[in-house]
């Protein structure tokens, strides 16, 4: 009898040391599964590609709210940040009489790392969670299940032009970005502080490539514009469908985009132009 | 309808801004507009020492760019840098007997390639090779040859 209380005792007390490791497999399983969606549902994306070729118009509308909404944005932050790199690289340059080595710090440093990134950061606060949310609002008043009713499949319809839209518009941003961040780098570093004006261009111009340098920040631009959106509408798909389901699911969008945006820039970089 | 269009016209406008800055970025920002496409023609030429010459770097002539280090590599016969360069198609008359020799722009600028004229009446052609040249500085090389005479002044 007393054995068997013994037996009841310890396996009650295993159990409960197990628990933690069970809570530790659930959440890793949660996450796995999680994971899977997500790519099944860029496969389901990918695979209503022809619709955006069939709806055109559906396209132009989503470039439309993830491009042109973004342009004001995205210029403005080019600029300032042109401006404020043009500032700290003539303090530092200017400490080794290397001022005229303003335009290719300015430059270089826009075309290929700050504009893309800052880019997608951007889109990401200003339109990937603008798309979660307007998705998880479509999921949480049924909308996307009143048209599989319809027998229209919502992923082609509603979420393949914004990918899409996403996709287009994140490399013409990151263009922008650039370009309007080296003019504001001209303004502070030319008109204000007086670096030489042939020298900041020339010094540019040879020291630039623009296949290695400006192409390989367009793609990163790109590559960026997939993740972005990609989880950005992945997020609002998958959200639960309440209205605290849809405002975390934001969250989410913005936190996991500015990780991936960040990780993948590393990543990216390495492979780019680390020999 | 008169919405659809608007948005069209904007959506026309955004790539044609964003279209705009990518020829700003390729033509003014970087080496597009500058460098000769893959044009020119290759000569060769042998350094002891190439020094930090890098691949893309200038080939000067009398202080004008004439064309750019193409390729560097090592020839493990001759335990030489053999460096490939690309010249400008209008840059044809490049005596065969010209000094090649690796200098360095300012005290801590690149290193670039200074090619100049010999007195030959014949003139270089694609592939053919400067025999005639003369290697990098090295600067740890000369402060300590420097130092080394310096102290045999010292000694006598």
């Amino acid at each position: 009898m007393a054995f068997k209380t013994l037996r009841r005792g310890v396996r009650a007390m295993v159990n409960a040391m197990l628990d933690p490791v069970a809570e530790l497999g659930r959440a890793g399983l949660k996450a796995l599964a999680g994971l899977g969606r997500a790519h099944l549902l860029l496969l389901h994306l990918l695979a209503g590609s022809a619709e955006v070729v069939w709806r055109p118009r559906l396209l132009l509308a989503q470039v439309f709210n993830v491009g042109v909404l973004s342009v004001l944005i995205v210029a403005v932050s080019g600029l300032f940040v042109g401006m404020v790199l043009a500032l700290q690289g003539f303090y530092v340059l200017s400490q080794f009489g290397a001022e005229e080595s303003l335009g290719v710090m300015v430059a270089a440093s826009l075309v290929r790392e700050l504009g893309p990134v800052v880019t997608a950061l951007l889109v990401a606060g200003r339109a990937g969670s603008a798309l979660t949310a307007e998705i998880g609002l479509m999921k949480a008043t049924e909308q996307l299940a009143g048209l599989e009713m319809m027998a229209v499949d919502p992923v082609r319809r509603i979420l393949t032009p914004r990918f899409y839209g996403g996709l287009i518009s994140m490399p013409l941003l990151v263009a922008l970005f650039s370009a309007v961040g080296v003019l504001g780098g001209y303004f502070v570093g030319v008109g204000l502080l007086g670096v030489d004006d042939g020298a900041f261009w020339s010094q540019m111009q040879s020291k630039v490539d623009f296949r290695e340098d400006v192409v390989n920040g367009v793609i990163k631009g790109l590559v960026f514009g997939v993740v972005v959106t990609w989880i950005a509408l992945f997020q609002g798909y998958d959200s639960t469908p309440t209205s605290a389901g849809v405002s975390r699911a934001t969250t989410r969008a913005v936190v996991h985009a500015a990780l991936a945006v960040l990780a993948l820039d590393f990543v990216l970089t390495a492979l780019m132009f680390g020999n | 309808m008169a919405k659809q269009r608007s948005i069209e016209i904007l959506v026309g406008a955004f790539m044609a801004a964003a279209l705009v800055a990518l020829f700003f970025l390729a033509m003014k920002v970087s080496n597009l507009g500058t460098s000769p496409a893959a044009d020119g023609y290759r000569v060769t030429a042998r350094f002891a020492n190439a020094g930090s010459l890098k691949v893309r770097a200038p080939v000067n002539m009398a202080g004008v760019r004439v064309g750019r280090v193409e390729d560097i590599r090592f020839d493990k016969k001759t335990y030489e840098a053999v460096v490939t360069m690309r010249i400008e198609n209008g840059v044809d008359t490049i005596p065969d007997d010209t000094f090649a020799n690796i200098f360095t722009a300012g005290l801590l600028g690149e290193q670039y390639v200074g090619l100049e004229p010999g007195g030959s009446e014949n003139f270089v052609r694609d592939g053919d090779e400067l025999t005639q040249t003369q290697s990098a500085l090295i600067l740890e090389q000369m402060i300590g040859q420097f130092l080394f005479s310096k102290a045999e002044e010292g000694g006598k």
